[in-house]
């Protein structure tokens, strides 16, 4: 990717929960980190976040998610993101979900899933080095 | 005595004298900014004058305790937060929980019962049974009490936004068990103004949710006595990274604005002052918690007794249902779990709850399994009966740390709260994101410090293990998404539709002039209108609260 251009995010919150401190935590270190950061807010619809993708021209998607609703909404993105062109878009996933599931979404396309304890700067470090490899 | 604290003076100043340069002392700050000295003496504590200050437990301040024999007339109610999936799973695991020993039950609904949408709504796809139980109408309601004696039981009920339709279910529900409603015990938690800032199960603007709130405080004073009528919440505000002078002040705030809101509404102070409860968290920082909830209590009787000018003692005093902290446990080694929620649920106890959950050791990873949330159970049992500390009355009272740590909390939660009187209290503050913005900054930090190690959180990023993956977590069924939906077709079926169709009109009716909603609910819910039928008809009278968010 162009090297002049900053690296620019959408953390979006898919899903009815409203837990957002992770969400807002990391969108600040990758804000600070010297990211364009785009916070979607809590309560967005898998179409809603992928429109926001669309608009704002996103290099990678960070989806935050602690009720348990992966299952059906990380699908769903992934789904309207490859019909709207963007499928080869950096997609992560946080939040609180099983390792079981993991192998799953993966398939899906989401490239990493970072659970609780993860540091800001190892989640910077996997942004950086995804995208320097586009 | 005065000559006594004379000569400490001299003896404290001596012994800096001696001991500073002598020896290392680590330096030591709280989380919202106040140093703690390496010591603390008599001359700590001798500007607080017992009387006025501290006093007697059951007596104002209440600073002591809220009731006059606390452990030794009562122990506290053991009320795990519990529900998943379906009405009946959870009715088997309430069942459980009170087999093993639990006081009281907690309910915690799903997040489509917790604002307002049906199993088969389209946002609540995925959604259905995951993080409390799904609760559609008064059928489910009747499911997850069936063979549980209200009349002997207190339910509290994590319920915000649609608080008055739980309500009205279970006031239901009892009616159908022959029970009257003076005679239910429990609490709803009724508490918008956090959802705006923190939880974000809101559904309607400020306006019309003061309303229901206000609507449920008259109701209740008169048909629903023993009812707790709101349960205001700093829980959520400390989860999302508030300290713990932010989580008192901003919920003290909160509650200020509903007291002059239930004034406006035209009601006595005495008439509901006395059915507010509390919800808090009880974090890592023993001593700091428990100052915390001394200073809360003699705060709260305070702003009570010369703000609002209640002359109703129980209007003064302040009663708390606290949980562990859930964002204190690790995913990583998580039996360490076991550990933190012990000493959390002691500082609770030292701070003299009325009602306590202790989180399991699993919560960092999913729900709690029925093994994890008995031996959850099992620390506030041990702490009951084994260790000793029930013994008395408020056993910290007295120590010069916890006084003087209860008077400098005091001091700078009072200082938050004038800050938000100037704003223009607690709605206007939230409007201006002006709580929202102190939290994340709190958020922020912490999560600083945490990663560069200046704090340690064992387990977690000092004394790592290579671990292998968790075993044995539970998982909610999949099926109860469609198991719910079905139950809902056959219902609609079922019931008498015109009558569905006629009290929501009649609720239409209320919800558009100015007489109180709980009347036409109730009588809408016995007509097993569902939760979302009822929700859209006081959607499309009042409108949508629009979420906003700023990092």
């Amino acid at each position: 990717m162009n090297q002049d251009r900053r690296i620019r995010v959408l953390v979006a919150k898919p899903g009815l929960d409203g837990h957002d401190r992770g969400a807002k935590v990391i969108a600040r270190a990758l804000r600070d980190s010297g990211m364009e950061v785009i916070y979607t807010g809590i309560r967005q619809t898998p179409e809603q976040i992928v429109d926001a993708a669309l608009q704002e021209d996103v290099d990678t998607i960070l989806l935050s998610i602690l009720s348990g609703a992966h299952g059906f909404l990380f699908p769903r993105i992934m789904e309207l993101l490859k019909k709207k062109g963007l499928g080869d878009i950096l997609v992560l996933g946080g939040g609180i979900i099983p390792e079981d599931d993991v192998p799953e979404l993966k398939k899906l396309g989401i490239s990493e899933i970072f659970g609780p304890g993860m540091s800001s700067q190892t989640l910077i470090n996997y942004i950086r080095e995804s995208l320097s490899q586009v | 005595m005065e000559e006594d604290i004379e000569k400490i003076q001299e003896e404290t100043k001596r012994w800096n004298k001696d001991c500073m340069g002598k020896h290392t002392f680590r330096k030591v700050e709280t989380d919202w900014g106040m140093e703690i000295k390496p010591l603390y003496t008599v001359d700590d504590t001798k500007d607080i004058n017992y009387l006025e200050e501290i006093g007697f437990p059951g007596e104002y301040p209440f600073t002591r305790a809220p009731h006059p024999s606390m452990y030794l007339g009562k122990l506290w109610t053991m009320r795990q937060y519990s529900g998943y999936g379906t009405a009946d799973e959870t009715n088997k695991r309430y069942k459980y929980l009170l087999e093993q020993g639990q006081t009281g039950l907690s309910v915690a609904f799903d997040l489509p019962t917790q604002i307002g949408y049906d199993s088969d709504h389209p946002l609540s796809q995925g959604e259905v049974g995951k993080v409390g139980v799904a609760v559609d109408s008064l059928a489910d309601m009747e499911t997850i009490f069936n063979g549980l004696p209200l009349d002997k039981l207190s339910t509290s009920m994590t319920i915000n936004a649609p608080a008055a339709i739980l309500l009205a279910m279970y006031l239901a529900v009892a009616e159908k068990q022959g029970i009257g409603p003076e005679k239910l015990n429990g609490t709803i938690q009724n508490d918008i103004l956090k959802e705006y800032t923190v939880r974000g199960t809101y559904i309607f603007p400020v306006g019309p949710s003061l309303r229901l709130i206000t609507d449920i405080f008259e109701y209740c004073s008169k048909h629903v006595p023993k009812w707790n009528t709101i349960n205001i919440a700093g829980y959520h505000m400390r989860e999302a990274g508030a300290t713990a002078v932010q989580e008192i002040a901003f919920t003290f705030a909160d509650a200020i604005e509903y007291v002059n809101a239930g004034i406006k509404a035209g009601l006595r102070v005495d008439d509901f002052a006395p059915r507010i409860s509390w919800i808090f968290n009880t974090h890592n920082n023993f001593f700091e918690e428990i100052a915390k909830y001394r200073a809360a209590r003699r705060l709260w009787a305070k702003i009570m007794k010369e703000r609002f000018g209640a002359s109703d003692p129980r209007s003064w005093m302040f009663r708390f249902h606290t949980q562990t902290a859930g964002s204190a446990l690790t995913a990583q080694q998580p039996l360490n779990n076991v550990v933190r929620v012990a000493f959390q649920t002691l500082a609770a106890i030292l701070g003299g709850a009325q009602s306590l959950a202790s989180c399991s050791f699993d919560e960092a990873l999913a729900l709690p399994t029925e093994e994890s949330v008995r031996l959850s159970l099992r620390t506030q049992q041990i702490i009951a009966h084994e260790i000793g500390v029930t013994d008395t009355v408020d056993p910290m009272g007295g120590s010069f740390y916890i006084e003087s740590l209860t008077k400098k909390m005091e001091e700078k939660i009072t200082d938050y709260i004038e800050r938000i009187d100037e704003l223009g209290g607690a709605a206007v503050a939230i409007e201006k994101g002006y709580i929202q913005q102190e939290i994340q900054e709190s958020a922020y930090r912490y999560q600083k410090e945490v990663e560069s190690g200046g704090k340690v959180v064992v387990g977690m990023n000092s004394y790592q293990v290579e671990e292998p993956l968790p075993k044995g977590l539970l998982k909610v069924d999949t099926e109860v998404g469609a198991i719910q939906i079905k139950k809902l077709k056959e219902l609609k079926t079922d019931r008498d539709n015109q009558k569905v169709q006629s009290t929501l009109l009649a609720l239409r009716k209320t919800a558009e002039g100015y007489a109180n909603l709980m009347p036409p609910i109730i009588e809408a819910v016995k007509a097993y209108a569902t939760l979302g039928e009822t929700c859209d008809v006081l959607r499309e009278v009042f409108g949508e609260y629009e979420g906003t968010s700023v990092i």
